[in-house]
């Protein structure tokens, strides 16, 4: 009984360390990223599509989103980090960790242009959208493998 | 030798033969008649165009890393792994000596819809024709009206790369009597067009079905597994499920397969990546009523 509830609470602290320490993983952080990321495109699709009014604030902050994130995004991929929480990184990346690196260089760059002039309507957010929407779908198509 | 052996050998013999001649009969390509391409007129260019991105030739039949324009030189070279070894698709661009410039109407269209190559022998089913057979001589004619004004291209690309026993295009025969058909992959409701339309541009052109449901040890569908995904071939990672019981987008509406398709965006805005790129690329040109057809359909298909 009592080892039983030992073993209960070793688990439990257990899971808990786990808790902590896997938000600061690089699989975690960049999973935490890539969501952010998705976020503001979200934000840009609902002008586009009308489904959400124009918001030049809105149109701002998400640009800016997209743009800082890919900054550092590189970053978030260390040796040791192929494999865990679930990742849906392709080993290519390490292979290729330069041209990686220019691909979120480039959706930085897309992102910033189209911030310094912002787009002032809804069509034009959808145009810019589908730049970005190139910019995901490159670096997807080789870097990143579903599960399912 | 006794007379009952002699016997024996001569009946296996008999036997040997009569089985090999049928077996020869039963696996040699078979071209549809020479009527079924007869009589069909001056292709429709722009449906033509709508089937060809439907069809997706470019996503193997470009050279690889084209882009924008270039991507409608069907020089061919991109290799396909698999595991039978890697094929590389061939040049179909209108070019008279390395493509197809030279074909007829009934070679490309028993090459597309029956796996038979100009010189009557068996293609691979790498070439999807186990999809195309079910397309209509129309599309067909008018697919090949709008391939023929495509740039020309010299390039000759390289020969498939497969290992003994696969290279032995013979034996293509067996895996066609088996799994060769035209049939409907599963049932939907008849009387719907869209859902219709749909079955027919997923199992037909659209060829989704070539990746998204898994193969035997011979390379023939799992029998009751349309479209429920499989191993990615190019190695890791997985080609989803993509019916209605999928974890991932089993959740998804018809208008967010159809936005999917067209945009490359998912619900949650995680954008489209892998082999899918490419496809998703060909499905932003198809008209909204096809994308919203396909998405009709995904969503009818038994789920898994």
């Amino acid at each position: 009984m009592k080892i039983r509830a030992l073993m209960l609470a070793a688990a439990l602290a257990g899971l808990g360390v786990t808790a902590v320490t896997a938000a600061d993983e690089p699989q975690v952080v960049r999973q935490q990223a890539m969501k952010k990321v998705g976020a503001a495109t979200g934000a840009l699709a609902g002008i586009a599509k009308g489904e959400k009014p124009y918001d030049a604030e809105v149109v701002k902050a998400s640009l800016t989103t997209i743009s800082e994130t890919m900054k550092t995004f590189p970053s978030h991929f260390p040796a040791g980090s192929e494999t865990g929480h679930e990742t849906e990184a392709s080993p290519k990346i390490w292979e290729n960790m330069d041209d990686f690196k220019a691909k979120a260089a480039k959706l930085d760059t897309d992102a910033a242009t189209v911030l310094a002039q912002l787009p002032a309507d809804q069509a034009a957010v959808g145009t810019a959208l589908g730049g970005i929407g190139k910019d995901c779908g490159s670096c997807h198509e080789s870097y990143r493998l579903k599960k399912d | 030798m006794g007379r009952r052996t002699r016997k024996l050998i001569s009946g296996l013999v008999v036997l040997g033969v009569v089985g090999g001649a049928a077996l020869w009969w039963l696996t040699k390509p078979a071209p549809r008649s020479a009527s079924h391409w007869e009589g069909l007129g001056e292709p429709d260019l722009a449906n033509g165009e709508q089937v060809f991105w439907a069809g997706g030739c470019v996503s193997c039949h470009a050279k690889p890393g084209a882009e924008g324009d270039a991507r409608l030189v069907l020089s061919g070279g991109a290799p396909l792994k698999s595991p039978f070894g890697t094929f590389h698709a061939p040049n179909i661009s209108p070019d008279e000596t390395a493509g197809i410039g030279g074909w007829t109407l009934a070679e490309f269209g028993n090459a597309m819809t029956r796996g038979v190559g100009r010189n009557g022998e068996h293609l691979y089913p790498s070439f999807p024709y186990g999809s195309y057979a079910r397309m209509t001589a129309k599309d067909v004619n008018d697919l090949w009206g709008f391939m023929k004004t495509l740039p020309k291209s010299a390039e000759v690309a390289p020969p498939h790369d497969l290992p003994f026993p696969y290279n032995m295009r013979m034996a293509l025969g067996g895996w066609k009597l088996l799994f060769l058909t035209d049939k409907p992959r599963v049932r939907v409701d008849g009387s719907d067009p869209k859902l219709t339309r749909g079955q027919y541009l997923v199992e037909g052109p659209g060829h989704c079905g070539e990746c998204h449901t898994p193969r035997n040890a011979l390379g023939g569908f799992e029998p009751d597994q349309w479209l429920a995904g499989a191993p990615n071939p190019e190695g890791k990672g997985r080609i989803p499920n993509i019916t209605p019981g999928s974890k991932s987008i089993g959740s998804w509406s018809a208008s967010d397969i159809a936005s999917y398709l067209e945009t490359g965006f998912t619900p949650e805005f995680d954008s489209v990546g892998g082999s899918m790129v490419e496809v998703q690329k060909n499905m932003a040109k198809l008209t909204p009523a096809e994308r919203e057809a396909i998405a009709a359909y995904l969503k009818a298909v038994p789920a898994l």
